[in-house]
């Protein structure tokens, strides 16, 4: 199932067409972080991680943590286009009864590696996995998608302290660095910056790149990969509502999901964007 | 009390994680910079490779502890009982009940007991914050000797599980080779006038209290209530039924622990005469144990008194 740029490209137009479909859909939802993340996470179930839909128990496999949960949209359509659960599924989003709950839920849905939502927990948990394969061994990976505006979380620098301490050079953070958190810009919020110095001066390797070019995606989760005691964090420079114009930069689409005008209008640049 | 042993629960805490690390090569341990307060570090001599030293961050710790578990590891997660519910329980509630993972955390240093370092260190409200965790197992042994039992037994339990200790020494009123199930109290002294259903070390003070009123022509029941949750509804149903009046006795607040577990069985199933025994809707301060003893009446003269007014509160309403 590996995909070549194009391939990613391809998946990822697709995935934000169903985060868009399933959101709209439930009626609620976080659209606008799901789609700064789209790229990058198709990169990993496409490309870049090992992973089996028919076996999500299998011991050998790289661990995809979803630290910024409310993206559950991003990661659920990953899953269904690898194949983990049928696509009609996505329809049942935030629905009664369903698998695919608000925020992701361990044990629920095949795929998911860790109950999430609450920000700042994550990365620890990430840790925890990412020190058994350690331990154990093994050479997997433990990738851990962090929100910009999640930063302001002081366990996730509990955890960045952790990481470094045991030297967990297979460890992979990833910032979805798309400068917008519900209140607006993160920096009015709750300055992030310098972010980078933040990261290396707790000891972490960091990457930084442009989370919508696919090319460079995959070129940093393979340097990231090659490191042997540190961990590494790749900042994502993205656009939050990236791939549909009314939502590109726009923190109204943090949390709100498209009215059907918007629906339509956003299926339709969508569709053109597939094509 | 006297004529019991004295031993503090945490050594025998350091013990049983020793005897488990030896066949269990699955179990990690966790502590955050009080290993050598909560005893993890009897772990350490032996499992060096298996501690986990988090440091002063109990919030990832229980997240690294999820992590661990989730792949395949039994973790036991220590520290002081105030900082290991208090601090992280919303992490506890995340990462760690919600999925069911197996990590177990063992809290030392709960309850008033605590002493001089003052109301800052007493939990007094752990149990109520981890029994309303779904998913959750809560216990709170009543000696040494059942802590051991109760590590033993978690580490063999499927689940997320919550095991209060004390930081000083207890009497212990159990038998070193007692058998502990999970979910399962036990009579220790039977009666028929009135249950004392106790928890913790709050077991020995109704033992005593129990000698105490036999003296006055009283006959005392003493459970011991080592789980928490589930509760033992048998026991507690069938010992009301027999007595006709309920005294709970626990070190920690009456708001949501012991006390309010058995009263709330009590009130939909068998409205009996209840009063509960602990500290009340306040912090504690310094001073020595047993001075905090007497001043928040936690003593045997204060249970004895309470089973007093539930037997006469019974006859009243027999009248």
């Amino acid at each position: 199932m590996e995909c070549d740029v194009d391939g990613i490209k391809a998946k990822a137009e697709i995935m934000r067409s169903d985060i868009i479909e399933m959101t709209t859909s439930a009626g609620s939802g976080h659209p606008g972080g799901s789609l700064s993340a789209a790229d990058f996470v198709a990169a990993l179930y496409f490309n870049v991680m090992r992973h089996d839909p028919a076996n999500p128990g299998w011991e050998d496999r790289d661990r995809f943590v979803l630290s910024k949960g409310h993206v559950a949209p991003v990661l659920y359509a990953a899953l269904a286009e690898s194949g983990y659960f049928p696509k009609e599924e996505l329809a049942t989003l935030r629905k009664l009864g369903s698998r695919l709950q608000g925020h992701p839920v361990r044990g629920k849905l095949p795929g998911v590696e860790m109950s999430t939502g609450s920000l700042g927990q994550g990365l620890s948990m990430a840790c925890g996995i990412a020190l058994a394969g350690k331990k154990d061994g093994k050479d997997y990976k433990t990738y851990c998608m962090l929100g910009d505006g999640e930063l302001q979380s002081g366990q996730n620098w509990e955890a960045a302290m952790f990481a470094s301490q045991f030297e967990l050079g297979n460890l992979i953070a990833v910032v979805d660095r798309n400068r917008l958190q519900i209140t607006g810009c993160t920096e009015e919020t709750m300055s992030l910056e310098p972010l980078a110095e933040k990261w290396r001066s707790f000891g972490w390797n960091v990457i930084i790149i442009d989370g919508h070019n696919v090319k460079q995606i995959l070129d940093a989760c393979r340097k990231a990969g090659e490191s042997k005691r540190n961990p590494v964090v790749i900042i994502m420079n993205t656009i939050k509502g990236k791939g549909v114009s009314f939502m590109e930069g726009n923190a109204d689409f943090h949390g709100k999901v498209c009215n059907r005008e918007e629906y339509s209008r956003a299926t339709e640049e969508l569709r053109k964007a597939i094509r | 009390m006297t004529g019991y042993k004295r031993i503090a629960q945490r050594n025998y805490y350091g013990k049983a994680l020793v005897d488990i690390a030896a066949d269990r090569s699955d179990v990690f341990v966790l502590d955050a910079d009080l290993a050598g307060s909560t005893k993890t570090s009897e772990f350490l001599k032996v499992a060096r490779d298996r501690f986990v030293e988090c440091g002063i961050a109990e919030q990832n710790m229980i997240g690294v502890a999820a992590g661990l578990a989730a792949s395949g590891k039994t973790v036991f997660a220590s520290t002081f009982a105030i900082f290991a519910t208090g601090r992280c329980w919303e992490q506890i509630r995340l990462a760690v009940a919600y999925p069911g993972l197996n990590v177990k955390i063992v809290a030392t240093h709960s309850g008033i007991s605590v002493g001089e370092d003052g109301a800052s260190h007493q939990a007094l409200e752990d149990i109520a914050l981890m029994r309303a965790l779904p998913n959750m197992t809560v216990i709170s042994p009543a000696d040494a000797y059942e802590a051991y039992r109760a590590v033993v037994a978690a580490a063999e339990w499927d689940g997320p599980v919550y095991i209060r200790m004390g930081r000083s020494e207890f009497p212990c009123v159990t038998e070193e080779d007692d058998i502990f199930v999970i979910g399962k109290a036990k009579v220790l002294r039977k009666g028929s006038d009135v249950t004392f259903i106790a928890t913790g070390q709050m077991v020995s003070g109704c033992l005593e209290a129990a000698a105490k009123l036999e003296a006055e022509g009283i006959s005392a029941e003493v459970v011991n209530m080592s789980t928490i949750k589930p509760l033992d509804r048998d026991t507690v149903l069938r010992s009301a039924e027999k007595t006709g009046c309920v005294v709970t006795a626990e070190e920690h607040s009456i708001i949501g622990g012991l006390g309010s577990a058995v009263a709330e069985l009590l009130s939909e199933e068998l409205p009996v005469p209840v009063k509960r025994i602990g500290t009340g809707d306040i912090f504690g301060e310094s001073g020595s144990p047993d001075e905090l003893f007497v001043k928040y009446n936690l003593t045997a003269d204060d249970l004895a008194a309470a089973a007093k007014t539930v037997i006469s509160r019974k006859e009243s309403e027999t009248e």
